[in-house]
């Protein structure tokens, strides 16, 4: 690919400005940034226009820019599964988050495992959700860091040096300024984003003669090169797939709100009400995520579409938008997913802090010390994800948001169902929780350990039935925290203290009313 | 200040049930036809579904659920 200079200078123009905005956002609402609340959450200040804009940050990443167009592009109407699943999120954080939301304010809880530890009376479960939000996030950071690659990669850059300048930009800012960078980013990033995913949804269907037309050179393309798209289902799905597709929705659907970066999302707005008022806002985001799905058949209908799903984005902008527009385009993408993942990476410093570090390592830190500490977990973790990508196979980018997803939903059991009960074992809970983990991990890599497939595979077939391996596993945990929990009751296993009371969870008898200038965040 | 009464409208959030079952049985939408601006069905329903999705929550907000 060749240097394009317009569309770099346009690039890197506007990485310059995201920059700035950064290193200005330190001073924005300034809080001791000392303080591990302040950095983590922004000291719970902010109000529903900026906890919208943060949570819809959240949704729009290379997820939707390079991840889903891809498994659309690769597997056809299965890959379109990231529609009903963000449809399907809104009602369970409806309910599930002011609840979530309450018992966190009143008992001072900054993350799940907090929260778990709490209700269940068990260090080791705090811990075991700990790790899980931890290790889930590495891979999803990963995604993000791909997506700035294959973006910075179609401008004609060497894809090591800018994925490592990249890195650097987000590592400063965000050990600088905390949650706070990002909010104000996400802005800016979603003003972007919104005019590249207006004009494309419009520009490039006319420019390829239609939707009727799109899909029938799609369907054409994959029908004469059937061996390169071994995955492709088809324009609809096939009966066999049914089950796997909704699995995909629900238990992606589930996952997306036990992830740490989503629950830091949901803390930091400043009521319960702004959590509950910003779910009906959302959806416009799941819209867009839809009509970017289909731009994976707009690649297909291309005169020359690229060789692979994650192309499929960048292709279409580097082909058919002017090269000053394709700068911006590219930026925007590019800083899609670095908000993400300074979120993510945030979310993930917190949980090791609090959970871990202040649990087992140094009860007395001061509160200093938790900042310091979290500062250089993030950092810590960002290389973590840029191991995944360097080591694990990239191909189809989607499975490594699949594969978080098998591993948090794992915290499901005492997360969400935590929120309505606490009749559950902290013993039956833990192994669950285990072997929900293990199973879970080895279906996903079930393919690439037997040697029949070179990437991972989210979906598992036990006796002919096709499911999302999260689905499978948690079943499995799910099972057995039932099953469990009697007979370590009958066996005496003592049970933990559980220190929330049942009004924890609801809403204050009077709530605080958001008034202009707060309301603005 | 507002206050909020304890005695919800809690039955309104049943009503949440129903995109799970508009959108977890592909049975239901898998078609090509009928096309919406060239668009196959299997597509423009599950789009068309955010929307309704999107009012759904919104009316049991303002409900007040």
């Amino acid at each position: 690919m060749k240097l394009n200079p317009v569309a770099l200078s346009v690039f890197i123009f506007f990485f310059l400005l995201i920059t700035v905005l950064g290193f200005v956002a330190a001073r924005w609402r300034r809080g001791n940034l000392n303080e591990l609340a302040e950095w983590g959450l922004a000291g719970r200040r902010f109000g529903t226009v900026v906890t919208w804009f943060l949570l819809g940050g959240d949704l729009y990443t290379a997820y939707t820019f390079v991840a889903v167009p891809g498994a659309v592009f690769a597997q056809g109407a299965l890959g379109f599964f990231a529609v009903p699943y963000t449809v399907l999120v809104y009602p369970i954080i409806f309910i599930l988050m002011p609840k979530f939301w309450s018992v966190c304010k009143e008992h001072g809880y900054v993350t799940a495992a907090d929260f778990v530890r709490g209700r269940f009376g068990s260090k080791g479960l705090g811990l075991a959700v700990a790790f899980t939000g931890i290790l889930a996030t590495l891979p999803y950071i990963a995604l993000q860091l791909f997506g700035i690659e294959v973006a910075i990669q179609v401008l004609g850059f060497p894809v090591e040096i800018s994925l490592i300048v990249a890195f650097l930009i987000l590592a400063a800012y965000t050990y600088t300024s905390g949650l706070r960078a990002p909010a104000m980013i996400a802005m800016v990033k979603d003003i972007m984003v919104l005019i590249v995913v207006f004009v494309a949804i419009i520009y490039i269907p006319i420019r390829l003669g239609g939707f009727a037309h799109i899909f029938a050179a799609a369907g054409a393309y994959v029908k004469a090169n059937k061996a390169a798209f071994p995955s492709f289902v088809g324009i609809t799905l096939t009966p066999k797939f049914f089950l796997a597709y909704s699995t995909l929705a629900l238990g992606s659907a589930f996952a997306l709100f036990l992830y740490p970066h989503a629950l830091t999302s949901v803390l930091s707005s400043n009521s319960r009400e702004v959590v509950k008022r910003n779910t009906a806002l959302l959806p416009i985001y799941s819209l867009m995520l839809g009509l970017l799905a289909l731009l994976g058949y707009m690649a297909l209908a291309l005169p020359k579409p690229p060789a692979t799903g994650n192309g499929a984005v960048v292709t279409l902008i580097s082909s058919l938008f002017p090269t000053w527009f394709a700068g911006f385009a590219l930026a925007a993408i590019s800083i899609g997913a670095l908000v993400p993942a300074a979120v993510m990476s945030i979310a993930a410093a917190n949980l090791f802090t609090r959970n871990i570090y202040k649990e087992y390592f140094r009860p007395n830190a001061t509160t200093q010390e938790e900042a310091q500490v979290a500062k250089l977990v993030s950092l810590v973790v960002k290389l973590g994800a840029l191991l995944f990508i360097l080591f694990v196979p990239t191909a189809q980018i989607i499975q490594f948001q699949l594969l978080g997803g098998v591993w948090i939903i794992q915290t499901l059991p005492p997360v969400f169902i935590g929120l309505f009960t606490n009749w559950f074992n902290r013993w039956a809970l833990l192994i669950g929780w285990a072997a929900g983990m293990i199973v879970g991990t080895l279906m996903a890599f079930a393919g690439i350990i037997s040697g029949t497939a070179k990437v991972l595979s989210s979906v598992y077939a036990l006796g002919g039935i096709l499911m999302y391996a999260a689905v499978w596993s948690v079943l499995l945990n799910i099972i057995l925290c039932i099953v469990l929990t009697p007979i370590f009751e009958a066996i005496g296993a003592k049970r933990g203290t559980d220190e929330t009371s049942a009004s924890d969870y609801e809403a204050p008898l009077v709530e605080p009313k958001e008034v202009g200038r707060e309301a603005l965040g | 200040m507002v206050s909020r009464s304890r005695k919800g409208r809690s039955w309104l959030l049943w009503l949440l049930i129903i995109p799970f079952i508009a959108l977890l049985i592909p049975q239901f939408y898998n078609y090509s036809t009928p096309t919406f601006i060239g668009i196959p069905f299997f597509y423009w329903y599950q789009l068309l579904w955010i929307i309704i999705t999107a009012i759904l929550t919104a009316a049991i907000y303002l409900l007040g659920a």
